[in-house]
C-alpha cells in the first residue's frame, strides 16, 4: 500500500476541542474534553469500550451536537454539519467498512470526491460537456487512488463481494478522495490481519507529509496506536484521563488503571466475597 | 481455466473486473454523454416513427399509452430504485399533471388560442404544477423513512382523487372534465389518423423524459442519489446533502409523473378521479418492480406490461368460454390478480426483474463467447 501522495503542501488542518461535553438525557457521554490536533500531527484517541471515543468523533463531524464546549478549526469556530465537512477538508471513515453497497468500488471512491465536482444539476440533466469533464476527472482521480492502494483490480466490483481488508482500503481511498486536510479514522485496523495493520500503519505515518493531512484516529489496536501517533489522548467514562506522547501515556498509572481495572488491593474485597460465598 | 488466462492481473479472489464495454464507439460519442444518448434517442425515435406508420389505430393508441406510462414509471424507478424512497402516490401525481393539462387546454380553447404552441405549453404547465406538488411531498418525505413515508404517499394517493370531488366546481366531481384537444395539424393531411398523431406526441414526451433521466442517472447527481439510498451517514460525510438530494429526487420524479399524467389526459381526452385511483399507484409500483427496480430500461418493460397485461388477460379470458355472470365479475379484477401473480413469480424467479434477467442472460452469453 503506497501513500496517496499528491502535491506536498502545508501539513494539514489544526483542530481544537475546547471543553466538549455531551449528555444523552441523564448520561454524561463526554465531560469537559479538551484536545488539540496540531497541523501534521497524528493524534490517537484510546480508551476502554464505552469511554466516548466515537461520540467524540461524532461531535467533530456534527453528527452529535455538544451540550457544552466548542470546536475550532485553524483558529476559527467550527459548528460542523456533516455534509459540509468534506468541503471544509475534513473526511472520516466509519467503523467497519461503510461503503455504498449498490455502487461499484470505483463509484464509491468517486462519491467520496463529490464535493470537488463543480458541475451542477442542470449540466447533469442535459448531459453537458461540463458534467462529462467533471466525471472524467473524478474517475481518473479515483482510479489513481485505487491503484495506489493496490485495489484497482476491484474497480468494477460491488462492495459486498470484496474481502474485508480490501473493503477497508477502499473506504480509506474514499475518504482520501475528497483531499482532506484532516482525516478522522474510526477503528481503521478493526478486523484486519497483522500484515494489513502494518501496511496501514506505514500509510498513516506518511499522510501528513505526503497528503498534507492531519490525522485523528480511534483505535483499539494498541501496537498500531503506539507506532503511528504523535500524541495520544485517553478517555475513560467520558473524561480525559491522560494526554501525551505514546511513551508518557504508556507510563501513566491512571491509564493502566482504566484499562486493567483497579489496583490489586482494591480488588480484594470482591475476592474475599467469593471466598465467603464458597 | 480460460477465464483465468484472460485476466491474469486480477487477484484470484477478485471478480473479473468488469471490462468497459466499449463497442468501438467513435471518440466523440464515448466522450459525450449527451451525444451518446441523443443518438440512441434519435435512433429509437426513427424506429418508433416507422412503427407508428405500420400499426393500426388501436395499436397506435396502445403505443401512445405505453409512452405516457413510461414517463411515470421512469420517474418512479428513479425515486424508488435509485434513491430508495417508496412512493405509493405516483398515481395522484399523474392526476395533478392530468388535471392541470385538462384545465390549461380548456382555458386555451375558451380563449380561442390555437396553434402548435398550445400543446407543449399546457404540458409544460402540467409538469411545473406537478413539480410543485412533488416538492411539497418531497419535503415531508425527506424527514420520513420506510413505512411512514409509504403512509404519507398513500394518503396523497387517496386525498388527490377525493379533492376533485370536494372542489367540484373546478374539477367537476366524479364525472371529471373533458379535455379540448385540437385535431392533428392540417399540414399532416386531412385524413391523418388521430391515434398516430397521439402516438407521436406521447412518444416525443417519453423519449425526452428518457433522454433527460438517462443523462441524470449517468451524472454525479445519479451517483449521489444511489449513495443516499445505500448509506445516509456515509453520504453526508462524503459531502452530500441528504435532505436536498431526496427532495430533488422527488421533484424530478414528480415532473416525469406529471408529464405522464398530462399525456394521459390528452390521449383519453378526458380526466376523472377514477382513472387515477390508488390502484393506478399500486400498478405503477408493481410495473417498476417487475420491470427491474432502479433501471430505466426496466421502466420500459414495466410500461409495456401496464398496457399489455390487462389486454392479454382480457383476450385469454375470452378464449375460455365463461358464463356472462362470471365474466362480468372477473372483468376489471382479473388484471389486478394477474399483475399480483406476475409480481410474485418475478420476485421468486428473477428478483432483478425483467431487466435484471436480461442482464444476467447477456452476461452469460458474453462470458461464453470468448471461451469458444
Amino acid at each position: 500500500m503506497k501513500p496517496p501522495s499528491g502535491e506536498t503542501h502545508a501539513a494539514g488542518h489544526s483542530l481544537f476541542l475546547r471543553g466538549i461535553g455531551v449528555r444523552f438525557g441523564g448520561l454524561t457521554a463526554l465531560d469537559d474534553v479538551s484536545l488539540e490536533v496540531a497541523p501534521g500531527q497524528v493524534v490517537g484517541v484510546i480508551g476502554p469500550n464505552g469511554a466516548g471515543k466515537t461520540t467524540l468523533f461524532n461531535v467533530v463531524c456534527g453528527l452529535v451536537r455538544p451540550t457544552s464546549g466548542m470546536l475550532e478549526l485553524n483558529g476559527t469556530r467550527l459548528s460542523p454539519a456533516p455534509h459540509r465537512l468534506a468541503g471544509l477538508g475534513i473526511a472520516r471513515t466509519l467503523q467497519g467498512v461503510g461503503l455504498f453497497r449498490g455502487l461499484t468500488v470505483l463509484e464509491n471512491v468517486m462519491a467520496g470526491a463529490t464535493c470537488t465536482a463543480r458541475a451542477g444539476f442542470f449540466s447533469g440533466l442535459l448531459g453537458l460537456p461540463r458534467s462529462d469533464r467533471d466525471e472524467r476527472r473524478l474517475r481518473e482521480q479515483a482510479m489513481t487512488l485505487l491503484e495506489r492502494f493496490d485495489v484497482a483490480a476491484y474497480a468494477g466490483a460491488l462492495p459486498g463481494t470484496l474481502p474485508y481488508a480490501v473493503g477497508k482500503r477502499v473506504a480509506l481511498a474514499r475518504a482520501l478522495a475528497a483531499r482532506p486536510r484532516l482525516l478522522l479514522l474510526d477503528e481503521p485496523a478493526g478486523g484486519l490481519g497483522a500484515q494489513d495493520i502494518e501496511e496501514l500503519g506505514a500509510l498513516i505515518t506518511t499522510l501528513p507529509a505526503e497528503a498534507g493531512c492531519s490525522v485523528m484516529l480511534v483505535e483499539h489496536h494498541m501496537d498500531l496506536v503506539m507506532a503511528v501517533c504523535d500524541r495520544i489522548a485517553v478517555l475513560d467514562f467520558g473524561r480525559l484521563i491522560a494526554t501525551g506522547t505514546p511513551q508518557e501515556v504508556r507510563d501513566d498509572p491512571a491509564v493502566a488503571e482504566a484499562y486493567l481495572g483497579a489496583e490489586v488491593d482494591a480488588a480484594t474485597p470482591s475476592l474475599s466475597r467469593q471466598e465467603a460465598s464458597a | 481455466m480460460s477465464e483465468q488466462t484472460i485476466t491474469p492481473a486480477a487477484p484470484a479472489a477478485a471478480p473479473a473486473p468488469a471490462p468497459k464495454r466499449s463497442v468501438a464507439l467513435p471518440g466523440f460519442l464515448s466522450g459525450s454523454t449527451l451525444l451518446r444518448h441523443l443518438v440512441l434517442a434519435v435512433l429509437a425515435g426513427v424506429l418508433l416513427f416507422l412503427l407508428t406508420q405500420q400499426l393500426d389505430p388501436f395499436r397506435n393508441f396502445q403505443l401512445a399509452t405505453v409512452a405516457a406510462y413510461l414517463c411515470a414509471t421512469a420517474g418512479l424507478t428513479l425515486l424508488v430504485g435509485m434513491n430508495g424512497q417508496l412512493s405509493l402516490g405516483h398515481g395522484a401525481l399523474m392526476a395533478v399533471g392530468a388535471y392541470t393539462v385538462a384545465l390549461a387546454q380548456n382555458a386555451f380553447a375558451d380563449k380561442g388560442i390555437t396553434g402548435n404552441q398550445v400543446l407543449p405549453l399546457s404540458l409544460a404547465l402540467g409538469v411545473l404544477v406537478t413539480m410543485a406538488a412533488g416538492a411539497v411531498i418531497g419535503l415531508a418525505a425527506a424527514r420520513l423513512r420506510g413505512p411512514y413515508l409509504a403512509g404519507v404517499t398513500l394518503a396523497v394517493a387517496v386525498a388527490v382523487p377525493a379533492a376533485t370531488v370536494t372542489f367540484d366546481e373546478t374539477f367537476n366531481s366524479e364525472q371529471g372534465l373533458s379535455v379540448a384537444v385540437e385535431p392533428p395539424p392540417l399540414s399532416l393531411g386531412l385524413y391523418f389518423p388521430n391515434e398516430r398523431w397521439q402516438a407521436w406526441v406521447a412518444l416525443t414526451g417519453a423519449l425526452l423524459t428518457m433522454l433527460l433521466l438517462a443523462n441524470l442517472v449517468r451524472s454525479r447527481v445519479g451517483r449521489n442519489l444511489r449513495a443516499v439510498r445505500d448509506d445516509e451517514v456515509a453520504a453526508r460525510l462524503a459531502g452530500i446533502h441528504v435532505g436536498r438530494t431526496q427532495v430533488l429526487a422527488f421533484v424530478v420524479s414528480a415532473a416525469s409523473a406529471g408529464l405522464g399524467g398530462g399525456l394521459m389526459a390528452l390521449l383519453a381526452q378526458s380526466v376523472s378521479p377514477g382513472a387515477f385511483s390508488l390502484t393506478l399507484s399500486l400498478f405503477l409500483l408493481m410495473a417498476v418492480v417487475i420491470g427491474g427496480l432502479g433501471s430505466l430500461s426496466g421502466a420500459v418493460w414495466g410500461a409495456v406490461l401496464l398496457v399489455a397485461l390487462p389486454d392479454l388477460t382480457h383476450d385469454s379470458a375470452q378464449l375460455v368460454s365463461l358464463s356472462p355472470a362470471v365474466a362480468q365479475r372477473l372483468e376489471g379484477n382479473l388484471p389486478l390478480a394477474v399483475f399480483g401473480l406476475t409480481l410474485i413469480v418475478v420476485m421468486i424467479a428473477a428478483p432483478g426483474g425483467v431487466q435484471g434477467l436480461l442482464r444476467r442472460i447477456g452476461a452469460r452469453v458474453r462470458r461464453r463467447a470468448p471461451a469458444r
